[in-house]
């Protein structure tokens, strides 16, 4: 089962509607609660990312027999440097958003903690694309 | 604990709709980053905060948090209050410090 989702790269009201929505549907399923709770953090923050450094863009979100698959493509500037920005604390988020309360650095690290499998790819001034895998069973 | 038992131990004010107080609260997070607040809060947690913006409901939700106490006299922003009603999502308030807040919860476990 796929599910597509558009990301605005403006509308802070609804950033995490995607996480909420696929949230949701994972438990009408009856996934396990802890891989709902890996699987909405690491979605979140990576809904986030989109749309605060990456103008927005698309969200497909995959279940598989055992496991989630989810993929964020946008055309945003794209990450430079992927192994600094994977660092805790390293963030280029404006006063303006820190002020929202993000910016805090930790949003990579999270994804990378709560997920099986990450992979970044970003070229500067093209858009980046994550990928993301949990596992439905240990 | 359930959430109607800490916010009437704490004084708490019920900013969201009535309903839901029967929720259990099983420990405590303070934070306003919000990714440090994903990362770490615990499903069940009751989360203190002074963020005020519509963000809050989408982490409290998908962290699975128990309710957000809203510190040091922060009300909502606009809007706020309806998201949270939506998605169930209780929100408290009241003018102690995340402090005084976290210590009161701790005195009652
Ligand atoms: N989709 C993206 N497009 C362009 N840059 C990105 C993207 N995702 C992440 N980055 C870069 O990587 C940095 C680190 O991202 P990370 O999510 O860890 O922290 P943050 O978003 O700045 O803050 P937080 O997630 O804690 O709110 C960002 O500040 C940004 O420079
Ligand atoms: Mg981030």
């Amino acid at each position: 089962m796929v599910k597509h989702y558009e990301i605005s790269g403006t509308d802070f009201a609804n950033a995490g509607e995607a996480s909420s929505d696929f949230k949701a549907m994972l438990k009408k399923i009856g996934v396990p609660t802890d891989v709902i709770r890996k699987v909405s953090i690491a979605m979140y923050e990576a809904e986030i990312n989109t749309v605060i450094h990456g103008q927005g863009g698309y969200c497909d979100a995959e279940l598989q027999p055992d496991r989630v698959i989810i993929t964020f493509t946008d055309n945003g500037p794209g990450i430079e440097d992927i192994e600094r920005a994977m660092q805790a604390g390293y963030s280029t988020a404006t006063d303006e958003i820190r002020n929202l309360g993000f910016g805090a650095g930790m949003g990579l690290p999270n994804i990378k903690k709560y997920t099986d499998d990450m992979q970044i790819e970003s070229e500067v001034g093209k858009g980046t694309t994550v990928v993301l895998t949990i596992k439905l069973f240990k | 604990m359930k959430v109607s038992e800490l916010a009437k131990a704490l004084e708490l004010r019920l900013i969201s709709a009535e309903g839901y107080e029967d929720r259990e609260v099983t420990g405590c997070y303070i934070g306003d980053l919000l990714s440090w607040v994903m990362g770490r809060a615990e499903p069940g947690d009751a989360w203190i905060t002074i963020m005020s913006n519509i963000n809050i409901a989408a982490v409290a939700s998908l962290a699975d948090t128990a309710c957000v106490i809203l510190a040091e006299g922060v009300v909502p922003d606009p809007g706020v209050k309806e998201k949270c009603d939506m998605q169930d999502i209780i929100v408290l308030g009241s003018d102690k410090t995340a402090y005084e807040l976290a210590a009161g919860y701790a005195r009652l476990t």
